[in-house]
């Protein structure tokens, strides 16, 4: 192979109550271990995988939030967050985890359309 | 063009599965080029065998088997989601102690890295999924 691209994951759904958010991030863990150029998108519901303080025992599934904490020692450094989606949910860039970008709609999708392959979960 | 697909959502619950493969079939009629179609999450369920649909619906799984066959399709099932979900080839029964397989014909079972690869080689991803 030995070709680098630019992969963007697109994050649109709650971190439990589906497998989308887990499983995504084994794509974007693999991604990294290829090489690519690997950066994240969280909006929609999706900003909520961001959200400081997962608890998950009541639900009996196992917590990921220390994952977002780990990407950059993968090379994962770009995070996006798209400021509707937090402003509609009552949060702001202080209740996440993890360092992010957050930008507007418009910014984003331009940042989208420079991307060689776009995932959405 | 080349296309690399990738198939998010089970067969008979969601459209997506539909979809990708009307995508995938309309493509190679049209003389493109499929790299590989990758099922991931609840997708790993359209490579089962054992399904039994009605006999006036479609079987999805039996028409991605003969498209494969047709096309020399590489169809490519997310190990780690297969095993959630218990989609067994030979390998993996054994692999882990299962007592049968049910991985269809034309389907193989691998790991992350093949979608990866999609996304590499091919000129255009495109993901099916909710």
């Amino acid at each position: 192979m030995g070709d680098t691209k630019k992969f963007m994951m697109i994050n649109r759904k709650a971190p439990y109550g589906t497998i989308y958010a887990l499983e995504s991030l084994e794509v974007v863990l693999i991604a990294a271990a290829f090489e690519q150029d690997v950066s994240l998108a969280f909006l929609d519901d999706g900003v909520y995988q961001l959200k400081k303080g997962h608890q998950t025992k009541g639900i009996e599934v196992k917590g990921f939030e220390k994952t977002y904490g780990a990407l950059e020692d993968y090379d994962v450094e770009k995070l996006y967050v798209d400021q509707e989606s937090l402003a509609a949910r009552g949060l702001t860039a202080e209740d996440l985890c993890v360092p992010v970008e957050v930008m507007s709609r418009a910014e984003l999708g331009k940042l989208m359309e420079e991307q060689d392959v776009l995932l959405s979960f | 063009m080349k296309f690399g697909i990738q198939v998010n959502e089970g067969p008979y619950t969601h459209q997506a599965s539909d979809s990708a493969y009307q995508f995938t079939k309309a493509a190679l009629e049209k003389g493109h080029e499929i790299f590989r179609v990758f099922f991931y999450h609840d997708g790993v369920n359209n490579a089962t065998r054992l399904t039994t649909p009605p006999q006036d619906d479609r079987n999805i799984v039996n028409r991605w088997s003969k498209l494969a066959e047709q096309y020399n399709l590489d169809m490519v099932v997310c190990v780690a989601a297969a095993q959630r979900r218990g989609i067994v080839d030979e390998g993996e029964a054994k692999r882990n102690g299962k007592d049968a397989t049910n991985l269809a014909p034309g389907f193989r079972i691998s790991g992350l890295g093949q979608l990866i690869e999609a996304g590499i080689q091919s000129d255009r991803m495109v993901v099916f999924g909710d």
